[in-house]
């Protein structure tokens, strides 16, 4: 043992916890970030649910793993592979292992590695680190009999103890960290403000980590520090994940527009959480429906839309198609509505629980005829409240069905997030009827920007009705005319083509680059990441990344034409390439595809990315 | 007195095929809500596809001829969002019970406020003249030329199986009785099943044959009224009772029976057994059913949505979004 350990200053680190899933494995990992936050330091979280939640307890299938990027400097990405891997059992140890850099420090809990444990993990051997051939620096703690030593006169029961095994971990881990426990202490006794004792036990049992690893100085050679660097961002935090911020951008821009916010929805992974976070608000007039099914929360919401509210629907590939036919109804009608598409592995159920960007040619041209929809796509948790906010504005401001795409792993992934003020953010000012219009007006009517007014049921003088069957430009009566059909038809499309986005900003060498890194929604951070490695490396490389999909910024072509290579970078096996192709003439890129359901990782694309530069 | 008349309430020019019964109840229904006196503008009427979901097009109120099946779905979330509205939703035999169907029980279930019409003519009009859920065993039509080889939805039935509070029913050419139903769907707060019989002249001619006119309802048919002893035929010398675990048909006057021994109806009985009897009534041996057969108050979710934000509001510190954003976990860089 090495009394004396150093400490070691790092501008970043990645830990990984993993456990069974009823080890507490992702409350632990939560309040790691958030002091490390506190600190100012920028995080970026992923949490990696089992594939099976019903896996029995201690086996392969069934463990879950919460992974924290930690930075003195801004960090992109929950990380590739980690310096840390806490094991809480064999099973976590086999399947986590290969999240492991070579450097890596393993902390497992010896009582959980007897021979029943590790015949759970299939392991044939008493020695699990020999049997698979581990070198790196393992912490191997009692934990199990330390925690139970801890708590012995608490009066808790063995299985509470044993429920705070994931706080001793989080002890060791802060110890090898240097971290405070106070900010720990702290979410602890909020998190469990009606039970005290139980908040007590669980900060006994991280101060309990803490000293072990202090005393024993087990097994490392040093503990680190990442000092926040760089200019800090000043204000008040919190740490929030994709699917928060989502709800909370609705919230936000409903408040705006001062309306009522309605959310029609059927529960699917890896959306659900969208509708649990809104159902909480009722404080706020936030009205929830979960519907029979996703055709009645699309169809719901259109109802909703038509009575005056802003209207939303969520869910994931599976619902989007099962929601098109109603989808297309409010781009006949030309209603607002939100649909959120919180990406998931398909085809069919595919794989729920996993990320990937396949649903793309779904959204932009999942329905019959010609059915145009903006489309834009959040680009990290944070983002996921401005784009949100901005979905439900462009769909009341433009009449129009909006869909929202996210995914998985910015749903589920977190980062420190500045709260906003609502003063800072665009007003929304939907076309409603005004009382002068009484007269004159026809539910077909347009204002210059090609959008239909609003009359809400309920406003004297505007009785009118809209439908799915085609309507006469300007009374709506139905009209089988072809003309008018094909006028129609230019008019839906003209009025989405109108609609204005920000220009899509290139980042890195932008006036120089030999490479282009071109992507869109969800992976901006791994890609942002692999931008900068190559720089770092010395090569010339800028990443143009799309959040408004349709319309695309007005800027697309000049960016993507601008440079001599451009490689478009997705989870799926090219419809982002195609839809470029679609609306650039003769563009030509190199693509990098790949569908595992999981994040990227940004050293492959580094590694393919420099061949397509080197070419 | 309603400031209304039906005048108030018609739009354009009905397109439906001469004699098709959607042009009676279309007339009646426009009385009803004249009646009622609810502005059209406070009023708002939704339909799926079919025939009788060209309705709301000749309507002056608020209204939408949406897709195929939806259309008790989207009244729903019209209702839930702003619940000073009347809504009324129309939809035929297909539309409501065939591919929504779904959407049919669970806004039974939930009891929502509006007013669920069915134009139950037994076959798809629309798409000229297939077999629809109501349509009887053996029925022949362009898509079963051999008969059909399944047994009917009973809309009484599975509106009760969805724990409906509100069926009545009404025949599209007898407009008193429809005016009557449509009244008692308005008053009834919650779901309100009206399921109307409605000739298509042109695919299914005479399918409610037995009870299309004034004297065949007098033969064949029993207008239920709350609280009257059950009495019908041509010269009312017909009654109902009860028989060990059903109904009977009596002649009044005949073994010593009297308008004493008759069962009288009830409407508000929680218990809908015997209500579902009459539902289900059919000729030869049985008279049709008309009017309000039940009619039980419930708690309706759009009220029970609006009370739970009153109580949370109440409840809860937090009431916009600056103040929302307090009551995460927060931290200061400074
Ligand atoms: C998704 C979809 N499937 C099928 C149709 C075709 N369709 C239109 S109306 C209809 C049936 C209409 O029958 P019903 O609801 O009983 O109305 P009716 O015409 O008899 O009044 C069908 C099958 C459609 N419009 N949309
Ligand atoms: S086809 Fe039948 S239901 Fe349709 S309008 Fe003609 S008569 Fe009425
Ligand atoms: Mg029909």
């Amino acid at each position: 043992m090495t009394k004396n350990a150093s400490v070691v200053d790092l501008d970043q680190v990645v830990v990984r916890f993993s456990g069974d899933s009823g080890d507490g494995m992702q409350l632990a990992g939560n309040i790691f970030s958030t002091i490390s936050a506190t600190v100012g330091n920028d995080i970026c979280t992923f949490p990696d649910y089992p594939a099976d939640i019903r896996a029995p307890q201690g086996s392969l299938t069934g463990v879950s793993g919460f992974q924290v990027h930690i930075g003195a400097d801004k960090v992109f990405t929950p990380g590739d592979k980690c310096d840390v891997l806490v094991a809480m059992n064999p099973a976590a140890l086999k399947t986590q292992y290969k999240f492991c850099k070579p450097t890596a420090a393993i902390i497992i809990d010896t009582d959980c590695f007897q021979e029943a444990d590790l015949k759970k993990a299939d392991f044939k051997t008493l020695n699990a680190i020999e049997e698979m051939g581990i070198k790196n620096d393992v912490i191997a703690a009692p934990i199990t009999q330390m925690v139970k030593d801890c708590l012995a006169d608490s009066g808790m029961d063995n299985k509470a103890i044993l429920k705070c095994r994931n706080m001793f971990a989080l002890g060791l881990v802060c110890w090898l960290f240097n971290r405070d426990l106070t900010v720990a202490a702290n979410m602890l006794k909020e998190k469990f403000a009606k039970k005290p004792g139980v908040a007590e036990s669980n900060i006994k049992v991280i101060q309990a980590g803490y000293d072990y690893g202090h005393n024993t100085h087990s097994s490392v050679s040093h503990t680190y520090t990442v000092d926040t660097k760089g200019v800090k961002d000043k204000g008040t935090f919190m740490d929030i994940n994709g699917n928060k911020a989502t709800a909370y951008g609705l919230i936000a821009a409903a408040e705006k527009a001062g309306l009522k916010l309605y959310l029609g929805s059927y529960p699917i992974t890896p959306a659900t959480d969208v509708l649990h976070e809104l159902a909480k608000h009722k404080s706020l007039g936030v009205t929830t429906v979960q519907c029979e099914d996703e055709i009645a929360g699309c169809a719901s919401a259109i109802g909703a839309s038509f009575a005056g509210a802003l209207a939303c629907t969520s869910t994931s590939g599976p619902g989007i198609s099962l929601k098109s036919e109603a989808m297309n109804l409010a781009v006949i009608m030309e209603l607002p509505l939100v649909v959120l598409d919180v990406q998931r592995g398909g085809p069919a159920t595919g794989l729920p629980t996993k990320s990937e960007q396949t649903d793309l040619l779904q959204c932009l041209f999942g329905r019959n005829g010609e059915s145009p929809i903006p489309v834009i796509t959040a680009t990290s948790p944070t983002d996921c409240f401005d784009s949100a906010y901005m979905a439900c504005k462009m769909a009341l401001e433009h009449m129009t069905p909006v869909v929202l795409m996210t995914d998985a792993f910015i749903a589920n992934g977190s980062a420190a997030w500045k709260l906003p003020k609502l003063e800072d953010y665009p007003a929304i000012n939907p076309p409603y009827v005004t009382p002068e219009m009484k007269e004159t007006w026809a539910p077909y009517q347009r204002n210059a920007e090609g959008s239909r007014y609003w009359a809400i049921p309920g406003t004297e003088g505007f009785t009118h009705i809209l439908g799915g069957l085609e309507k006469d430009n300007k009374t709506g009566d139905i009209s089988t005319n072809p003309e008018n059909h094909d006028l129609m038809t230019h008019l839906r499309q003209e009025k989405i083509n109108k609609i204005q986005v920000p220009d899509v900003e290139v980042m890195g060498d932008a006036d120089n680059a030999e490479l282009l890194i071109v992507g869109f929604g969800g992976t901006f951070g791994h890609l942002h990441a692999a931008m900068d490695e190559m720089r770092a490396a010395g090569k010339k490389v800028a990443l143009a990344h799309f959040k408004y999909i349709n319309p695309l910024p007005k800027n697309t072509a000049s960016v993507l034409k601008k440079y001599k290579k451009v490689v478009v970078a997705e989870q799926n096996l090219g419809q982002f390439a195609g839809w470029l192709r679609m609306k650039v003439d003769n563009f030509a890129p190199y693509q990098f595809n790949e569908v595992k359901g999981q994040p990227f990782a940004v050293s492959e694309m580094v590694t393919a990315f420099t061949e397509i530069y080197n070419k | 007195m309603s400031e209304y008349t039906a005048k108030d309430f018609k739009k354009g020019q009905p397109r439906w095929c001469p004699g098709c019964g959607d042009h009676f109840f279309l007339a009646s229904l426009q009385k009803a809500m004249a009646e009622i006196g609810i502005a059209p503008y406070d009023t708002a009427v939704i339909s799926g596809i079919g025939c009788s979901s060209r309705l709301p097009h000749y309507m002056a109120t608020y209204g939408m001829n949406t897709i195929h099946g939806r259309a008790a779905a989207i009244a729903t979330g019209c209702k839930v969002a702003n619940p000073n509205l009347t809504v009324w939703q129309v939809s035929g035999d297909g539309d409501g019970l065939a591919i929504g169907g779904n959407h049919f029980i669970h806004a039974n279930r939930r009891n929502i406020d509006m007013n669920m019409i069915l134009l139950n003519n037994r076959i798809y009009g629309l798409t000229k003249g297939q077999y629809s859920p109501t349509s009887p065993r053996g029925f022949v039509s362009k898509s079963s030329p051999y008969g059909t080889v399944e047994d009917p939805f009973r809309p009484a039935e599975l509106c009760f199986g969805a724990r409906g509070h509100f069926f009545a029913r009404a025949v599209a050419t007898d407009a008193p009785g429809t005016i009557e139903v449509m009244k008692a769907a308005q008053a009834h707060r919650g779901a309100s099943v009206c399921e109307i019989l409605q000739n298509c002249v042109i695919f299914n001619e005479g399918t409610h044959e037995s009870v299309y006119s004034a004297e065949g309802r007098k033969k064949n048919a029993i207008y239920l009224q709350h609280g009257k002893p059950m009495i019908f035929g041509e010269n009312n010398e017909f009654g109902l009772m009860q028989e060990g675990f059903g109904l009977k048909v009596v002649k009044i006057g005949e073994n010593g029976i009297t308008e004493k021994d008759l069962l009288v109806h009830d409407a508000h009985c929680e218990d809908n057994t015997l209500q579902l009897k009459l539902a289900l009534m059919e000729g030869p041996d049985f008279p049709v059913a008309l009017g309000v057969i039940r009619d039980v108050e419930a708690p309706t979710y759009n009220d029970a949505v609006e009370a739970q934000i009153e109580d949370v509001k109440g409840k809860k510190k937090y009431h916009n979004f600056q103040e929302l954003l307090m009551t995460n976990d927060t931290w200061e860089v400074k």
